[in-house]
Order: C-alpha cells, then structure tokens, then sequence
C-alpha cells in the first residue's frame, strides 16, 4: 500500500503577454483621445508585485468641462435624437465586443486591481457583458416599463465608480445611462482605470457617436470636479460613505438628482438547522470574494450558540485549503490587495483587533514578497462595540459573533449605520422569511451570498446609500418621471 | 444479529444528519473544478490515482481465464512505462475470488469481493451471509456489500444497521466497504444519512454505487460522502475509507476527485488505504495522460492493454 504523501499544485499563470499596454493613457472625450488640458499623469501599479504599468492622464475640472461639454452637444445633436431601438443597437454591439474581447478584459481587471483571474475571468467580465445585453433590452421598452408615464432622459450623467469591480460597476452605471437616452461622463477610481479605458477602444469600434461616453481618468479631485459642474443632471455614485456624504452635500441645492451606492458591514446570519456546509462555504465566499473588497460582503458572521465552535472548526479548517497569492494564477481564491493605501488600512484594522482584546486566526500561508497581500482573517470574541466590528474594513477580515434567540440576532445585525446586505441560512422557509422582513438591508441572500443578475436591483439603507441599480429599478435613476 | 445501537440510539444519531444544500454543495463542486492540475502535481496526482484503483470485472460472462488477465493487468498496468505504481485491488465476484486470489499470489494487490447479492441486495440475510462467507473463505481481504436500499427508503434504519453490522462482524480482518446505490437514493439528505448509518454500523470505506445504475459517483454525492466522513473523523479522530465508483472514467475527472478529497479531508486519506477509485477503463485513460506528460505526445488507443 502507498502511503500518503504531500499533493500541491503548480502554478498555473495565466499569460499576460497578450495584453498591450499602452505608456500613457490620455482622456476620451469626444470619441478622441485627448491630452489633459492638466498636463499631468499618475503612474499606475500592479498590486501584485508592485511593478509599473502605465502612465494615465490626472484630469483637472477644465478637462472635465471639456468632456461634459461634449456630452451635452452629444446628447443635444445626436443621442436623444435617437430612437430606443437604435440606442439598443449600440448597446448589444458595446456587449457583443466585450464579450469578443472578455479574456483580454480579464487579464487587464486582474493586473491592474489585483483580483483573482479566476473572478475577473468568471463573474466580472461575464456580469459586466450581462449588464449591457440586459439593458440593451429595456432601450426600446421605456414606455412598457412605466405604463402611462411619459419618461424622458436627464442629460448628461456624471459616473464616479469604485476600484473593487471597476468594469462591472461602469456597466450597472453606464448600461442603463445610454439605455434611458442619457450622455455619460464616467471617472473611473484611480488605481483601476484600464478597463474603463478598453472600454472606450470598444466605444469607438462599436462606431457610438462621438461625446455619448466621455471617460476623464483621475483621483479625488476630478471626480470633484465632475460632481460640482453645472451642467450635469445626474451624479451615480459608488464608494467609501465619506465621499458619498461629501457629493450629498456638493449637490444639495442643485438640480442634480442624484444615487449613491456606499459602504456596509453586513451581517450574514448562520441558524442551527442550516445545511452547515453549505454555509460555511457561503462564509468563505460572503468575505473573501474579491479580497473581502465588497461593499455587500458578509463581514458580520453570527452563529447560534449551539453550533457555533463547529462552524469556527470547519471555517478554520477551510481556510487551509484558501490560495493567497499572485492573482493572474488560476488557483488563486485571494489575489492582491488593491493598493498599498488599502493594505495599511486593513492591517491597522487588524492591529486595532488586537488591541481591542478579539482573539485571532489566520491560516499558515505563505504570501508574496513584493505586492501587497493580506492573509485571511478571523476575529472571535468580538463585542457589538468594537470598532472592527462596527467599521467597515473592506479586507478579508470576519468578525464571528454568536447568539441565542431570533431578537437578539436581528437586534445586533440591525445595530449598524449601514444597511446594504445581508445573508441568512437555515433549513427553514418560515425563518428565511421572519428574519428577512426584520433585517434592514436592501439585499438579503438565503442560503447564499454574493450572487448577483442585472435583473435584480440593487442598493442599500441608511449610510450604505440610495437609489437602486440594476434590474427595472435601475432604470428610474436615469429617467425623469412626470409629476 | 447483533448492532450495537438500539432503534432510540440510532434515531437521535441519524436525526444528528446535517441537511444537505444541493445548490451548496455544487457551488463547492464547482471551485474545485476550476482549479488547474498541472506539471508536476499532475503526473503525481495521475500515479495517485492509478495506485487507488480497483480494477473491476462484475459480468454474468467473466471467466476465469478473464480474471487471471485483469490480475495480470493489476500487477503490470503499461510494463513499457518504467517505474509505475500497481492498483490496489482487483473487484470480482464472490466466484472468481480464489481465482484472483491465486493470480495475484504476494504482489500485494488486494482481492476484493462483491457480496450481499450483488447488485440488488434482493436476497434474505441468510444467503448474504453465506455469499460473503463464501467469498471470505477463498481470501477475499476486502467486503464490498451492498446495503438494502428498500429498507432503506421505507425508512427501516434498523434493518439497514443491523444488517451492516452483521456482515462487518463475519469480516474480521477484511476491510468492508459498504455500497449505497446513491442512484437509486431520492436526495443528498439521504445520502448523508446513510452514510451516518454505515460509519455507525462499522463501514471502513463508504462506497458510491455497484457500477449497474446510473447516475452514480457524481459529485455532489462524493462530496456529501466526504463531508460524513470529516465530521466522523473530527468527533471520534477515526479514518473512514472512500470509494467513488461508477462513472470515473477520465484523467481529469479522477485528478478533480482527489482535490476534492485533499481540500475536504485532507492528504491523510491521499492513499490507496483511505482512497480507492472502482472502476474499469479509468486505468487507461490515467496511462495515456500520464504518457502524454511524460512524452509530450498522446499515444493512440491501441497501445495501451484492454484486459
């Protein structure tokens, strides 16, 4: 008889060589690519082993007055000219290439932001293409969509979107903008902008009029600058809840209508009849999809008493068999961080956790030497008070709490300023049912966690924002309804 | 016959069963899936996976001179590939086993004999008994006995136990697997049950399917086998065998089991001690891919051995 031996993978990387990158990235504004009036360029990294990837164009608001400018004309002259059927035509052309070009699109969203290949390659890249033949659909089905209403496009839509999925968040942003008739000036995050700058190559090759999508590159301070111009109807969202308060306030006596989708501290809730399994596996992908990088991720666990050291057991034993490592490796589950500013917030987080008197666990894994990696991480002993509790991290990192009835369960998930997501597993329909009417979150996963379908809307409660995107919901943030 | 749980015992340890999420269960299938087995690891994995092996025959036309063919392949699996592990059993009937027993003499390959009125289980205990009596006194070092899925279904948990526990009491020393027939089985819950019975009952390795129904290893039911398995494990710190069969009968397939098997239980049970795959053309579908890596050229059909 053979006796039992060490089995590990290989590495299995996945060739970046035929990605071209460019040096330099300039700014798409008017279906041409143009210098910053700024004159100025960030350097962009990889995460995953710090190397240099490109110079892009830092947009200042004269740059981004340019673009909004050719918006408007666009929107003017060419797009709300335009029937819904012929709106409709861009859209399924826009998603077709992107599909055609879905491996490239992956290899890009991985090296530049650090996520596993294996989640840019199977549910970014396909999602991002979903979101655009789904509203695609709806262009020339406004009126079905609100009978007896006549809606009418805004204008021109200002798009600021996050680093943590940053195609996806331009399709469920720009998808339904185009869509609804609207023009669209789109500011990607800074760390993440090369995918959003494909995606105005696929514009082009899609022949869609010059000015309909404007993409102005840059940090803070051009999404600033985009958020305070005039002559924008519509401001969309995605972020931190302190930039979000921030646009809230820049807009208030505006005519500016206005979405913001922002952070969370979910609470994903484990019963003692739940299929526990299943739910520890719900656990692994409700906080380490994405490097814990989810605004909806599960970084709240509660487990009822009586099974709770179990599923601690089977979670610590699941987390041995987790890769961390450099994410274009198909075997990667936890790829890079997406930058370095992030990597020290997480561990300040789980500094803080130790101070705070929570007992730790992180699995022995070997991380990389150059990049910027974050092994995954458990939290017991935590109170309802402490501050990796309370805050959101944004990092591979679960708070487990246990708890004994139904009320004091639905009490604790509750106790948050946030309320985006949640997750609640159990055998039972009744439970399913009782716990998702009482938890305020405007997504609520049974048995579960993390799925997501351009059909289905989505957006949070209190400080985790307003206004919902995708699905028909999606449609109503760029639309003017009569009164 | 003589269990050693009376009918509240193994009640309340059957309502200890864990319900099983189907959609779960196949997302977990599915993260093993898209993992990459290559290079090294993947000739390690493919010796691996020959060295589990049960090489089977169960055909009302095997014969003796068949058998002495298939132990003769058991032992000499592709003679012009240096080096190769051996499989680690040959299956037949409870007939053909003094004949296996003899053409294997001391390789170190093990018989294993079906038993229990194989496949059905249709047969009163007394014949199952002496079926596998039969089959243990002509050498057969390992059981693979099918349990009653009528009773089973109809929900006669004791008869089932009982009957598992007997046949484990005439084995002695002869490892018994104990079959469940998942295809004939209505959910995963079911299969997590009976798998719970069998350990209970004594089972050293729990087994898929005979190989005469369809579905049968599918992974869904391998993985909620394992998953029996683990929490027997961590609670009594004893090893339980497993044994997909039915169904395995590709490289890739093979190599994505045994993931499953290291990522759910570990590599403790990465041996053909606590692993075994029973199949029957698996053997040269792992030769060809285990040529190709070694050659860089996939080798026809043709040069690889039937028996």
């Amino acid at each position: 008889m053979m006796s039992q031996t060490n089995w590990n993978l290989e590495p299995s990387m996945e060739s970046a060589a035929q990605i071209q990158l460019q040096a330099q990235y300039e700014l798409f504004i008017d279906g041409k690519w143009q210098a910053p009036l700024s004159n100025t360029y960030y350097d962009n990294v990889n995460p995953a082993d710090e190397s240099h990837l490109a110079r892009i164009a830092w947009s200042n608001a004269a740059d981004v007055d340019l673009a909004v400018r050719a918006a408007r004309s666009a929107y003017e002259n060419v797009w709300s000219k335009l029937s819904g059927a012929e709106r409709g035509k861009y859209l399924f052309r826009i998603a077709r290439l992107m599909q055609e070009k879905a491996k490239e699109l992956a290899i890009l969203e991985t090296l530049d932001g650090g996520k596993p290949i294996r989640e840019s390659r199977d549910i970014d890249i396909p999602l991002a293409c979903n979101h655009f033949f789904y509203y695609a659909g709806w262009a020339d089905k406004l009126q079905e969509a609100f009978p007896g209403q006549q809606v009418a496009a805004l204008g021109v839509a200002g798009q600021i979107t996050p680093w943590n999925f940053p195609l996806l968040m331009l399709a469920w942003k720009v998808a339904p903008a185009l869509a609804c008739g609207n023009t669209v000036v789109l500011k990607p995050a800074e760390t993440t902008s090369l995918t959003a700058l494909k995606f105005a190559e696929i514009c082009q090759e899609a022949g869609l009029p010059a000015g309909v999508v404007n993409i102005v590159t840059g940090y803070g301070d051009s999404g600033a600058a985009l958020v305070a111009h005039p002559d924008v109807n519509k401001i969309a969202f995605t972020g931190s809840t302190a930039v979000g308060k921030q646009i809230q306030k820049a807009c208030i006596a505006t005519n500016k209508k206005l979405t913001l989708e922002l952070g969370g501290k979910s609470a994903n809730i484990i019963l003692e009849d739940a299929p526990i399994d299943q739910a520890v596996e719900g656990v692994i992908n409700s906080i380490f999809f994405n490097q814990g990088h989810v605004c909806c991720a599960g970084s709240r666990l509660f487990v009822q008493e009586s099974i709770a050291e179990r599923v601690l057991e089977k979670l610590k034993f699941r987390l041995q068999s987790i890769y961390v490592g450099n994410p274009l490796d198909k075997n990667t589950d936890i790829g890079a961080i997406n930058s370095k500013k992030q990597l020290e917030t997480i561990e300040r987080y789980i500094q803080l956790g130790l101070e705070e008197g929570a007992e730790i666990y992180q699995p022995t894994c070997e991380l990389p030497s150059a990049g910027y990696y974050c092994k995954p991480t458990l939290f017991t002993d935590v109170a309802q008070s402490a501050r990796i509790v309370q805050e959101e991290i944004f990092g591979p990192v679960l708070t487990i709490q246990t708890f004994r009835t139904m009320e004091e369960v639905v009490q604790k998930a509750n106790n948050t300023p946030y309320g985006l997501a949640a997750g609640v597993w159990t055998d039972k329909g009744a439970r399913i049912f009782g716990l998702s009417q009482q938890l305020k979150a405007g997504v609520i996963w049974a048995n579960t966690y993390n799925k997501f379908d351009p059909a289905s809307p989505f957006g949070g409660y209190k400080e985790s924002g307003f206004g919902r995107e995708g699905g028909l919901h999606g449609l109503r943030a760029y639309l003017k309804f009569p009164n | 016959m003589l269990g050693h749980l009376s009918t509240p015992e193994l009640s309340s340890l059957l309502a200890l069963s864990p319900s099983i999420d189907q959609i779960g269960t196949q997302e977990r299938i599915a993260r093993i899936q898209a993992r990459s087995i290559k290079g090294a690891a993947k000739i390690q994995g493919l010796r691996m996976a020959l060295s589990m092996i049960d090489l089977t025959t169960l055909e009302g036309k095997d014969t003796p001179a068949k058998v002495r063919q298939l132990c003769f392949k058991a032992q000499h699996l592709h003679d012009q590939a240096a080096d190769l592990p051996t499989v680690a059993a040959v299956c037949v009937y409870p007939t053909m086993v003094g004949v296996a027993k003899k053409a294997l003499g001391n390789s170190g390959i093990k018989v294993a004999s079906v038993s229990t009125a194989f496949p059905s289980g249709q047969a009163p205990f007394e014949v199952k008994k002496l079926d596998t009596l039969y089959a243990l006194d002509n050498g057969a070092d390992e059981i693979d006995m099918v349990v009653s899925r009528g009773r089973f279904l109809s929900g006669d948990y004791q008869f089932v136990y009982d009957e598992i526990a007997a046949i484990k009491e005439l084995c002695s020393t002869a490892r018994l697997k104990v079959i469940f027939e998942t295809g004939e089985l209505d959910s995963l819950d079911q299969v997590r049950k009976i798998s719970d019975l069998s350990i209970a009952a004594g089972a050293d390795f729990i087994k898929t399917s005979t190989g005469k129904i369809q579905p049968a290893a599918t992974f869904p039911v391998v993985l909620t086998m394992l998953g029996a398995i683990k929490d027997h494990f961590d609670k009594t710190g004893q090893m339980i065998g497993m044994k997909p069969a039915g169904g395995i009968s590709s490289s890739k397939l093979a190599l994505q089991h045994l993931l499953m098997v290291k990522e759910v239980l570990g590599e403790a049970w990465l041996s053909n001690e606590w692993y075994r795959f029973g199949a029957s053309s698996l053997a040269n579908d792992l030769l060809m891919q285990y040529q190709k890596q070694l050659t860089g050229k996939y080798q026809s059909a043709a040069y690889f051995s039937i028996d």
